[in-house]
């Protein structure tokens, strides 16, 4: 790993302030968040906060529906989905962190469904790196970034719970 | 410590390949599976109970000894991750027949099965075809112990562990009684070495002397002939199916003179801890092993067991096929 230079990214608490102000003139009155496990769940609480939400988030873990498993096999942590609420209906948004390829998106769609019909769903990303495989788009971005394939944005939550960037290499 | 390189169980990178025993499986390995089993245990109260992991794949039921109740959850949990499951009854056809375990396990193997989950009244005959499979170049094809002889029934072990860990967290300070027919039960040695393995604070044995193995204190467990003295102050009972043939033998003189001694009356209970629970792998026979006030008492967790049983077997089923 090459040190981290936090100095150079941007403030991922600030973005969420910025995210929470493009939805809040598109909430509808039944508006529920969703959150991908981990750094999604992590945002959507701070959205819920930010727009006064009374409904809990739903968090989903898209582990038993990535199309990489085969290759891959199970992710070794992966966390219960729980939905507190009944999704027939109901307006929902897709929280992540970052949107790259797609897929997490298409498996966390592909398991919305087992749970019921939406009446729309709607994606929300902190940080858009494109590199799409699949057509995906977020309807709302805070921030578009171009990153190379060895590089890798991540969302990391700190001390108290501070929501912080930080830029990994591969090889 | 068990060695990984050489653990019929585990592939060449230490990981889950096959599941034949308890016996020999790292505790992290035990736990993994126990954390994904959580995450599944919430698929089934869905209104789709089903995720696409083994979409595709095929799991043969392979059962050489009659169980339609583990057959069952076998298949239920498999058809939850979107396999496709098919039962075969070796027992009233190939064998019967005249065919070779091993020419049965090649046939279903050009047949594209991914998975084989094997019951079989012989101990060792799951290791014999993972052995085998391995020989033949095989490595992509998983198995999956569903009891053998009197050796091991893993995935009730598991979810035995599952069932203490959900009602007691955790297992370094609990004191844990099996009780019944140690002797002729795989669920008890499964339970046994999952138990030390996960560091409990006391294993105990508690059964007649001619349902006890030989040297069975030599598995890190202390031994007990007496039912109130053997639950005396544990916080979870495990209660062992007694099988209505061991009754014929010369073993024990009756079911009702076994329920005088080793079945689990609330009175006997008593000498339990207050919020102690009763397990059970099912099918019960009640009056000889349990009372039914106990059985459907506010103690007993055994359906509970059938139901974190499923959430096991699909934990264990997709680690297997994902390695």
């Amino acid at each position: 790993m090459p040190p981290i230079d936090f100095a150079d990214l941007p403030e991922a608490e600030a973005q969420c302030a910025e995210l929470a102000a493009l939805i809040r003139p598109q909430l509808a009155p039944d508006t529920a968040l969703i959150g991908i496990h981990s750094g999604g769940v992590w945002v959507a609480r701070r959205l819920r906060e930010l727009l006064g939400l009374a409904e809990e988030i739903g968090m989903i873990d898209v582990s038993f529906y990535r199309d990489d498993f085969g290759e891959k096999g199970l992710h070794p942590q992966v966390k219960p989905t729980s939905i507190p609420f009944e999704i027939e209906n109901r307006d929902l948004i897709l929280v992540d962190d970052v949107l790259y390829t797609g897929r997490t998106t298409r498996a966390a769609i592909n398991e919305l469904f087992d749970y019921g019909r939406p009446s729309r769903i709607r994606l929300a990303v902190l940080a858009d790196r494109g590199g799409r495989e699949l057509p995906v788009c977020a309807q709302f971005c805070a921030w578009r970034i171009d990153l190379g394939d060895g590089q890798e944005l991540v969302l990391e939550s700190g001390a108290g719970g501070r929501l912080r960037w930080r830029l990994a290499e591969h090889a | 410590m068990p060695d990984r390189a050489r653990n019929p169980q585990l592939n060449a990178n230490g990981e889950l390949t096959h599941l034949l025993s308890i016996d020999g499986l790292p505790p992290d390995v035990i736990t993994h599976i126990l954390n994904t089993a959580s995450s599944f245990l919430e698929v089934s109260d869905r209104e789709v109970k089903k995720v696409p992991l083994l979409r595709g794949k095929s799991v043969f039921n392979v059962f050489f000894e009659n169980s339609t109740r583990t057959r069952t959850t076998f298949e239920i949990a498999a058809k939850r991750l979107s396999a496709d499951v098919i039962n075969l009854d070796v027992a009233r056809s190939s064998t019967a027949k005249g065919e070779t375990l091993l020419d049965t396990v090649d046939n279903l193997v050009a047949m594209h099965a991914d998975m084989f989950v094997v019951r079989h009244a012989a101990s060792g005959a799951p290791y014999l075809i993972a052995e085998h499979l391995r020989r033949v170049g095989r490595d992509d094809v998983h198995v999956v112990n569903a009891g053998d002889g009197r050796h091991a029934h893993p995935t009730q072990g598991l979810l035995d562990m599952y069932t203490i860990r959900h009602y007691k967290k955790d297992f370094t300070h609990l004191k844990v009684a099996v009780v019944g027919d140690i002797l002729h039960s795989r669920v008890a040695r499964s339970d046994i070495h999952a138990l030390t393995t996960l560091g409990t604070g006391e294993v105990r044995v508690v059964g007649p002397k001619t349902l006890l193995p030989a040297l069975v204190e030599k598995m890190g467990v202390s031994v007990h002939h007496d039912l109130r003295e053997g639950i005396e102050g544990c916080d979870v009972i495990i209660m062992l199916r007694l099988q209505n043939e061991r009754m014929n033998g010369a073993l024990l003189p009756s079911a009702s003179e076994y329920f005088r001694s080793y079945g689990l009356t609330p009175e006997t209970l008593s000498a339990a801890k207050p919020d102690a629970i009763v397990m059970h792998p099912g099918p019960m026979n009640r009056g000889v092993e349990i009372d039914s006030e106990v059985a459907d008492g506010p103690q007993a967790v055994i359906l509970p067991q059938v139901t974190f049983g499923i959430a096991v077997r699909m934990a264990v089923m997709s680690i297997l096929a994902g390695n």
